[in-house]
């Protein structure tokens, strides 16, 4: 019954815009991220009957109501498990999940890294606000130790998670950082996802104005932007700040600093997205801004790569078994092996 | 010297070992032998709960109860006429079983020091020299011995010698109930083809025991059990896990839907993945997810794509999956939810058998979420029955909730199989744009007559809609936190439910008159043994009728009028009392609750006795 329909030409970003109101706080970073995926999907214009959104629980999960396609609003961290089911299942959909560092790294955390190693073709949003947000401001697990919150009026004990780090140790195919004041870079990254095959992860920075405005100004701000962020470009030299007079080269095995004044741009760490041991130390590029020797925020494309998908390799078995067994026969499956006459 | 044949009617074999010992398969044999004599048959494992418990100790013991029969029966039945123990462990663990006069058929090389201490035999005094078994009859082979006798010019290893002997014991009950080695001969030609060293020793010892019976003096008297008169047609032996995964199949294939079945593994519940997973030429998805939880949503998930998702597991995973299935509830979609019980709380008696999770069925979710709940009653009817849960899920839009356990799902009996092409097509409630849009609009929640809503599925053009677990607008499925509309939704989903009873067979006497002194009216697999006891008292003349629920929620429109016919209404349950609640609380009736929780399924000799003490 699956129909694949001739993709629609000529999407504008409002032909993938809901009826419902957007009901996001005013000024939260979650308009920008809906805004840049309107955009980008209708310029590669997806067929909206072929795509689903799938979410979970949390301010980010209400995204599916306000995209023109196919949508479910599931419960709190189990949209990936729902997403593994459907792609399974189908396939021939887009299918993309929208979820927040709480649902995807706390409740749902074990979804997650099964969904990554298993490498569906499918997308995954997190945005990460380092808070919770529906539920008026305690703590995530991407929150900083030390923040005070309303459930951590102390200070929160709880060390972060570094999400970079923690999908790429579950073999993560695609794994990518962006933040929600830069649309353009956004596009970029939300393009490159699509195209990728495979499970596509993007963590994307965003703004929580009320219950933790700021949390990432350092990385949006102009004042402190070029020096505390990196952006990665593939086949380009890591370099920053302001005047673009840093970079990074490796020491043995260790990313260090150096000043473009002392050191070539040809002896500078390549970017190289293929590689994951240089992805892993991306990922581990995640100091506290400011603190003593702390290395920029990368942001980019720190890794992809081609693995089979789940979803291909289960259809092949069952081809294969057709090839060796036969179509299934209802009536030789009832019956079993034996079977005796009264 | 001569041998008498004696003809029974019906005979109770416990084979009873170490779990290494290889009882199941020898009890196994003997059963497809006996079902190609035309014997009526059923059987029950017994396993204990550790896969290699210690050896020797009474903890480690598996047993396999086989009843077989010239006449129908519905149970494993109640007394074990023979009792074949390989150990002091097996006797000590299952003795109690057997009825007075029996028979025990006890490997000597068992009963030595060693085992007689690891059964806790006090001074390690083996029952076979004192006089406690004098009320029975006591066979006693030294089984190992005389496998390695058999064995001695193998050039096998005492180890897979002694793996043997099991066919030994197999050999002397086939010689004692007058079978032929034949079909067992060529089982184990199939099996060891590519091993023929351990094809000959087992076909040479499986020999050496029969021949052990015809030639020594010693036994005398052989047992006959003729065919049964079942009603013609051809057979096949089925276990309730078994019957449940092909029916499934079947299913998926009448609505021309994909199966998807999402499932994590949990005892009695597993051997349904394993039986689906060897069928995948049949287009099955098997999916093993991380966990209960992630198993029941990616089932959501394939449904939600236009597949049937099932996910199965039993009663503490089915409590994990709860948050989801409300999720299902509210979706109004289908979803097949499989519950093999066991017994419970929490971890419980995982490898026993228990029907406490109707409540949890009923009500084991947050919020006003109605389920469909439908229940096998044997291991044949499993087949049936998932195929009617699945029907009900597909074309009434709403998740079901199947439950079966420990004892239908291990057990087997004789089944004669229906052809595919007599099952009923099913048919799913798809939308499609020409029919589905209202100017232009689709709106996700509009209901039939029935309450159901329509199916529209991704990749439909132009039927583009959003849904989730929060509340729904009564006809647009978009979010309403309106009052009134919550309400009324409430109602809906209920009433959607109720509805179903319009479509469900009404409830029938199993057996008896449709009035009487009492009606025994059970659930699940409380059915052989309401069967055999019933029929009994029947027989001796009493006014007892026997019904079965199938349909325990909805009920059958008619419940009322057929318990309302009889002076008592006796409602046996292996729990503390779960039907009874809902019946109680529903009619204006006061049923009697007859309750066993040590999980094990009733005898029908417990039931036929409180039937007597509940006539006089």
């Amino acid at each position: 019954m699956t129909k694949t329909n001739d993709i629609q030409v000529n999407l504008t970003a409002k032909d993938l815009a809901t009826d419902q109101d957007v009901r996001w706080c005013p000024g939260c970073g979650d308009y920008s991220i809906l805004k840049q995926l309107q955009s980008t999907l209708a310029e590669a214009n997806i067929s909206k009957e072929d795509t689903v959104f799938v979410s979970g629980i949390g301010c980010s999960s209400r995204f599916p109501y306000y995209m023109d396609t196919y949508g479910i609003h599931s419960i709190h961290g189990r949209a990936t498990a729902l997403a593994s089911g459907l792609k399974a299942s189908r396939p021939d959909l887009s299918v993309w999940i929208i979820t927040g560092d709480g649902d995807s790294l706390s409740i749902g955390g074990n979804h997650l890294i099964h969904l990554l190693r298993r490498n569906f073709d499918v997308n995954i949003l997190m945005f990460n606000n380092e808070i919770y947000g529906l539920t008026k401001g305690q703590y995530s697990p991407t929150s900083p130790k030390g923040q005070t919150t309303k459930s951590s009026p102390m200070g929160s004990l709880d060390h972060p998670f570094n999400p970079a780090a923690l999908v790429l140790g579950a073999s993560a195919t695609f794994v990518a950082r962006s933040m929600d004041r830069d649309p353009k870079h956004m596009r970029e990254i939300l393009k490159a996802a699509d195209s990728h095959k495979g499970t596509s992860f993007i963590e994307i920075y965003q703004n929580c104005n009320v219950f933790n405005d700021g949390a990432f100004e350092v990385f949006t701000d102009k004042g402190t932007k070029a020096d505390n962020v990196i952006l990665l470009e593939e086949g380009q030299p890591l370099i920053f700040g302001a005047d673009s007079d840093k970079g990074i080269r490796f020491e043995g095995m260790k990313p260090v600093i150096v000043s473009l004044s002392d050191v070539s741009k040809d002896d500078l760490w390549i970017h190289d997205s293929k590689d994951e041991t240089k992805a892993y130390f991306l990922s581990k590029m995640f100091d506290e801004p400011g603190s003593e020797g702390a290395m920029p925020r990368p942001f980019g494309v720190f890794y992809q790569e081609d693995r089979f998908r789940y979803e291909e390799a289960m259809n092949e078995q069952i081809d294969r078994a057709i090839s060796l067994k036969g179509k299934g026969d209802l009536d030789k499956l009832i019956r079993g092996s034996s079977t005796w006459k009264v | 010297m001569t041998k008498v044949t004696e003809k029974k009617e019906d005979v109770i074999i416990l084979f009873a070992g170490d779990s290494g010992d290889g009882m199941q398969l020898t009890g196994s044999l003997f059963t497809n032998t006996s079902a190609l004599y035309g014997n009526d048959i059923s059987t029950f494992p017994d396993f204990p709960a550790e896969i290699r418990a210690p050896l020797g100790t009474v903890a480690g013991v598996s047993g396999f109860k086989l009843h077989f029969a010239s006449v129908d029966i519905f149970t494993p039945g109640d007394d074990v006429e023979v009792l074949v123990a390989m150990n002091a462990a097996a006797l000590k663990a299952n003795l109690h079983q057997l009825k007075i006069g029996g028979t025990i058929i006890a490997n000597t090389a068992g009963f030595d020091k060693k085992n007689l201490r690891l059964a806790k035999y006090d001074n390690e005094q083996s029952p076979l020299l004192d006089k406690s078994l004098d009320k029975f009859r006591v066979i006693e082979l030294d089984v190992s011995k005389m496998t390695r006798e058999a064995l001695v010019d193998s050039g096998l290893g005492t180890k897979e010698v002694d793996r043997c002997k099991n066919m030994y014991v197999l050999g002397f009950l086939f010689w004692m109930y007058n079978r032929t080695l034949e079909n067992t001969e060529t089982f184990i030609k199939e099996k060891f083809a590519k091993k023929p060293d351990i094809r000959d020793a087992n076909i040479k010892v499986l020999k050496s025991g029969y021949f052990f019976g015809d030639t020594n003096e010693t036994f005398t008297t052989r047992f006959e059990v003729e065919s049964a008169h079942l009603p013609k047609g051809e057979y096949r032996s089925i276990m309730g896990n078994q019957a449940t995964a092909i029916g499934l199949i079947v299913a998926a294939k009448k609505a021309n839907l994909d199966l998807f079945y999402g499932s994590y593994p949990i005892t009695p519940a597993s051997d349904i993945l394993h039986e689906l997973a060897r069928h995948k030429n049949y287009g099955v998805k098997t999916f093993q997810a991380e966990d209960e939880i992630a198993a029941v949503c990616a089932s959501i998930g394939a449904s939600y794509g236009g597949a049937i998702g099932v996910t199965a597991s039993s009663g503490p995973g089915i409590a994990l999956k709860g948050e989801a299935i409300g999720l299902a509830v509210m979706l109004e979609i289908p979803l097949v939810i499989i519950n093999v019980q066991r017994g419970g709380p929490s971890t419980g008696l995982p490898t026993k058998t228990e029907q406490s999770d109707l409540m949890q069925a009923i009500n084991g979710r947050n919020g006003e979420a109605p389920l469909v709940v439908i229940a096998p009653h044997s291991p044949s009817d499993c087949f049936h029955t998932i195929i009617e849960a699945t029907r009900i899920s597909i074309e009434h839009m709403v998740p079901v909730m199947y439950l079966s356990d420990g004892f239908i799902a291990n057990g087997s009996e004789p089944w004669k199989f229906p052809a595919a092409e007599d099952i009923k097509e099913i048919k799913p409630n798809f939308a499609d744009a020409e029919k589905s849009l209202e100017d232009g609009a689709f709106y996700p929640y509009a209901r039939d007559e029935r309450l159901v809503r329509e199916w529209a599925t991704p990749g439909m053009k132009d039927l583009q809609h959003r849904v989730g677990g929060l509340e729904k607008d009564f006809k647009s499925g978009n979010v309403s936190y309106d009052p009134a509309n919550h309400e009324r939704m409430v109602k809906v989903r209920q009433e959607k439910v109720d509805r179903i009873a319009d479509f469900i067979p009404e409830q029938k006497i199993e057996q008896g008159e449709d009035q009487g002194d009492i009606l025994v009216i059970g659930w699940g697999s409380t059915y052989g043994a309401s069967r055999t006891a019933v029929r009994e008292l029947i027989n001796e003349g009493h006014k007892v009728s026997q019904a079965h629920i199938k349909y325990l929620n909805p009920f059958p429109k008619n419940l009322f009028d057929v318990m309302k016919n009889f002076d008592k209404v006796l409602i046996p349950e292996i729990n503390n009392g779960q039907l009874i609640n809902l019946i109680n609380a529903k009619y204006d009736l006061r049923a009697i609750p007859f309750n066993k929780i040590k999980g094990l399924p009733f005898t029908s000799r417990e039931i036929k006795e409180k039937l007597l003490e509940l006539l006089s």
